[in-house]
């Protein structure tokens, strides 16, 4: 067989107890590899644009604003501006000439429709070349309408996808620390990294408010500009998708003195200990405040009663998917951590997980936790998904909308755990969902007719 | 009215897409070639991503994946190293290169490195062809980049000769469905055609036990070379450039006659199809076609009373738009609005041509409009059904009226590259969804479970 991947990304690909651990990564994208990441504008925009009540203009050609169009399925409990696209449709002559007094005026009738609390404005890889000054144009529609209006420094092609979270960080930090604090409990948290995909934040935040916990602010998840610009008075920063908001938490910390817990919310362990971490830690900072204990009392309890109604449902995914295998691919590497614990509980076995933008610290968890033979991989593309996917005989792989076709062309199974999933698959009750989707689509009788079964 | 209406400055819910995502899906109807993308790595996974999400099968866009380095200096060598890792790994027949705004805007001239490559592999065995094409996303919609990329094509890859009996086919953007309809159809008249492209099979493929790095299928780079040695070309588009298009290049360097219809949607348009390859082919319509407009036009007869007098608005890409005013029109649906997010000027007097006298008046025409303007106006007209793309559902769940997807793209229903939207057994599907939405319409707002409409 020719050689899996291409010379310049041999290093990129490390298969546990083969070799010592030792995998590159963080690098740009090879020319020509077909990499499944997107660009510094794509993690900008993912990150910010949940914030329901802000307007978010893209400050480029067509194409940023219309592939960015409510691809999330980020839900709001209340407005939905963040569900439309809006552009500045830069044309020809707006190149030549600048961008400046079009992106001036197509805020100016933004706000004025739409009223926002916010506004941030995109820049993409073609306003970094003309240099446009987004800065000072958004500098003066603040004045000019005492609406706050952002830029983020999202040009596509100024690193990959952790570029723009960081672009997003530094877009919201000039929010946070501009409202008004008092009244805030001790007992108080921000939700960060969390898009609210199919409503999570809503089941994550009813078990904080049971805990006895205030949440201050969803960011970015149902976000909401005047809760972001107070988040700097809550009492911890609860980070799960750290690869696109842990750069936030640092900032906050440094500034506000606001410390931040890294947890995940995917699979019983990781939720139940995410809750746990957040108990201790209240009742580390308040040793003497009986409320730090009652808190932790009702964590416990919520827990306890969460799994007790859990186990008993899955039993019955478990006995059918044990032995069955899975492959993992997803843009952040934390998930999949969550992501080999959960298959795990249902007796699955993991043989392959990688992400597109894991840090080395990453990859070296991922190496611990998973068994012997599991092949571990940054930045992939097709050819070499699809080779490992045979090669293994795998039951279903994890991914997202462009790893699916992959999957199906070859007749496997697949589980969408991306930003365009309509299922809840965080918390609790977001474990049984996750188990149902993989039973039904394993178990399917479909795969009876697809050629990969019709050969054996 | 044809200009853009209302006159606003920022878009909101574009009804078009960027040039280069046109370029790509033109290149991927032709056989064994990856589309490449000259730029930043963004814009070739977001396509990927959006194409992905209407066919359902994989399509690798290949990219320079240019970073700040290269956007200074220029994306020659990246572009190089590109190339090359996309020829050693997919071993194409070619690489269909489009470029971007950043590549257009700092100056690339890929031409010029197409040839700097070219000298340096000299003497390498198993290179590619390629074919590039300008496709800066701030100039047009990804129409023009689709039949910009079958142009380049053509202009680069057609070549003269003795005359031979073949007749080209340029149909367009259309759905992989349509695309095996064409080729039966020419089959049927026993011509030897080329199409260009064919996304028949390699956007609508089988389910496989090998993973095809190339999908099977397309058009042939033998036949795209033959192409300026047939005695005709047949290329759907009203609204197409006057100077620029595949079939009028065949024309100008090969003399080859250039036949440009309306996409033959609904009888009128399919009619005058049919009619042209009966002249080209000297034989008459074949039975099993004459019998699939017997039954449309029964079928229309028996449907008539729940469509005639309905509003529809219709929405998506100039010449769907004109062939469904068309087929809209002939059935009694009026349409209200016909809109699109391209600017070719001509949707207006494209229109009027189709509908000739079957209209009581003329249907407001916008060009150049997003979803934002379409619904302002829609608003105050009271439509009874959408017809569009599924960029076109918000709206047509803000009306309560049912949404008939057609088109680029169908991201919220599957089989987008199934819906047949050409010829007569086209129109017979258009036309029993379109009625039937409306009996279902009626039914579901009727306090009555009538189960006998």
């Amino acid at each position: 067989m020719e050689a899996v991947a291409l010379k310049d990304r041999e290093n990129q690909i490390h298969v546990k107890g083969e070799a010592p651990f030792n995998i590159v990564c963080n690098k740009d994208s090879l020319a020509g590899a077909v990499s499944q990441r997107a660009c510094v504008f794509c993690g900008s925009r993912v990150v910010l644009y949940p914030i329901a009540d802000a307007l978010h203009l893209v400050h480029g050609p067509i194409g940023c604003a219309v592939y960015t169009w409510d691809i999330r399925g980020a839900l709001s409990s209340g407005p939905e501006l963040h569900r439309l696209s809006f552009s500045t449709d830069l044309q020809e002559m707006d190149v030549i000439f600048g961008g400046e007094k079009k992106l001036r005026r197509a805020l100016l009738e933004l706000i004025e429709r739409h009223s926002p609390k916010a506004a941030f404005v995109y820049s993409t890889c073609i306003v970094g070349i003309i240099g446009d000054d987004l800065e000072a144009v958004c500098n003066k529609v603040t004045e000019e309408t005492g609406i706050s209006v952002i830029p983020v420094q999202s040009e596509g092609f100024k690193g990959n996808k952790r570029a723009g979270y960081q672009a997003a960080c530094d877009a919201m930090f000039r929010l946070i620390g501009t409202g008004d604090t008092v009244g805030i409990s001790k007992y108080s948290l921000n939700i960060l990294g969390d898009f609210n995909l199919a409503g999570e934040i809503w089941m994550i935040r009813e078990y904080y408010e049971k805990m006895g916990i205030e949440v201050v602010a969803n960011i970015t998840g149902d976000g909401r500009v005047d809760d972001i610009r107070k988040a700097h008075g809550a009492g911890l920063n609860v980070v799960q998708c750290s690869g696109s908001t842990m750069q936030l938490a640092n900032m906050m910390e440094e500034e506000y003195g606001v410390p931040s817990l890294r947890v995940s919310y995917f699979g019983i362990e990781d939720m139940s200990e995410a809750l746990y971490d957040i108990a201790r830690f209240f009742q580390q900072k308040y040793p003497d405040d009986p409320e730090a204990d009652r808190i932790m009392e009702r964590t416990k309890a919520l827990v306890q009663e969460k799994v007790r109604e859990l186990v008993p449902k899955l039993e019955k995914y478990r006995k059918a998917l044990a032995g069955k295998k899975a492959a993992i691919y997803v843009g952040g590497s934390f998930k999949a951590f969550s992501l080999v614990k959960a298959f795990r509980l249902v007796d699955m076995e993991v043989v392959m997980v990688g992400s597109q933008t894991g840090t080395e610290e990453d990859y070296r968890e991922l190496e611990a936790i998973t068994d012997p033979g599991t092949i571990i991989i940054d930045d992939a593309n097709p050819l070499e998904l699809n080779s490992f996917l045979t090669e293994k005989g795998v039951d279903i792989f994890v991914g997202g909308v462009k790893e699916r076709p992959i999957a199906y062309k070859l007749g496997i199974g697949f589980c969408d755990h991306n930003h365009e999933r309509k299922e809840a698959l965080a918390g609790f009750e977001g474990m049984l969902n996750f188990a149902q989707e993989v039973y039904s689509s394993v178990m399917s009788p479909v795969w009876r007719f697809v050629p990969r079964n019709q050969e054996k | 009215m044809s200009k853009k209406h209302p006159d606003y400055i920022s878009t909101t819910n574009a009804c078009k897409l960027c040039k280069p995502l046109g370029a790509c899906l033109a290149f991927k109807g032709i056989e064994g070639t990856v589309p490449y993308l000259h730029g930043s790595q963004g814009c070739a996974t977001y396509m990927r991503r959006y194409i992905i999400s209407h066919y359902n099968e994989p399509i690798d866009i290949a990219s320079s994946s240019l970073s700040e380095k290269n956007a200074i200096y220029g994306g020659g060598p990246n572009l190089k190293m590109g190339l090359t890792n996309v020829a050693e790994k997919y071993r194409p027949a070619m690489i269909g290169i489009a470029t971007t705004c950043l590549t257009e805007t700092i100056g690339d001239d890929v031409p010029m490195y197409l040839k700097e490559y070219a000298r340096d592999t000299e003497g390498s065995e198993g290179l590619p062809e390629f074919v590039n094409v300008s496709t800066p996303s701030y100039s047009g919609t990804h129409m023009e980049g689709f039949h910009g990329a079958i142009h380049e094509v053509i202009r680069q890859k057609a070549e003269g000769g003795p005359q031979a009996e073949t007749v080209n086919l340029l149909p367009g953007f259309v759905s992989s469905a349509d695309y095996r309809l064409l080729k039966e159809i020419m089959a049927a008249f026993g011509l030897n055609s080329t199409m260009l492209p064919d996304l028949s099979e390699t956007m609508d493929g089988q389910a496989l036990l090998e993973y095809e790095k190339i999908q099977s299928g397309g058009t042939p780079l033998a036949a795209i070379g033959a192409m300026g040695r047939s005695k005709a070309t047949i290329e759907f588009g009203r609204t197409l450039s006057g100077e620029e298009s595949g079939g009028l290049s065949l024309q100008k360097k090969f003399s080859i006659n250039n036949h440009r219809l309306g996409i033959p949607i609904g009888i009128e348009e399919t009619d005058r199809f049919f009619e042209l390859l009966s002249t080209l082919s000297g034989r008459p319509m074949p039975e099993k076609y004459a019998k699939e407009r017997g039954r449309l036009v029964d079928a229309y007869v028996d449907g008539h009373k729940y469509l005639f007098g309905k509003k529809a608005i219709i929405c998506g890409e100039e010449d769907l738009v004109v062939g469904m005013t068309a087929f809209l029109a002939e059935i009694g649906v009026f349409p209200i609005i016909c809109a699109s997010g391209g600017t070719s000027g001509r949707l207006a007097e494209a229109i009027a041509e189709v509908t000739g006298d079957m209209l009581s008046g003329q249907p407001a025409i916008y060009e150049g409009v997003d979803f934002f303007d379409i619904a302002e106006v829609a608003e105050t007209l009271g439509p009874d059904l959408l017809i569009g793309h599924s960029k076109g559902y918000p709206l047509a769940r803000k009306l309560n009226i049912p949404l008939i997807r057609v088109g680029f793209p169908v991201h919220d229903r599957v089989g987008g590259q199934r819906i047949l939207h050409l010829g007569y057994s086209g129109a017979q599907q258009l036309f029993d969804q379109v009625a039937n939405a409306f009996i279902a319409k009626k039914q579901a707002d009727s306090d009555v479970g009538y189960s006998y409409m």
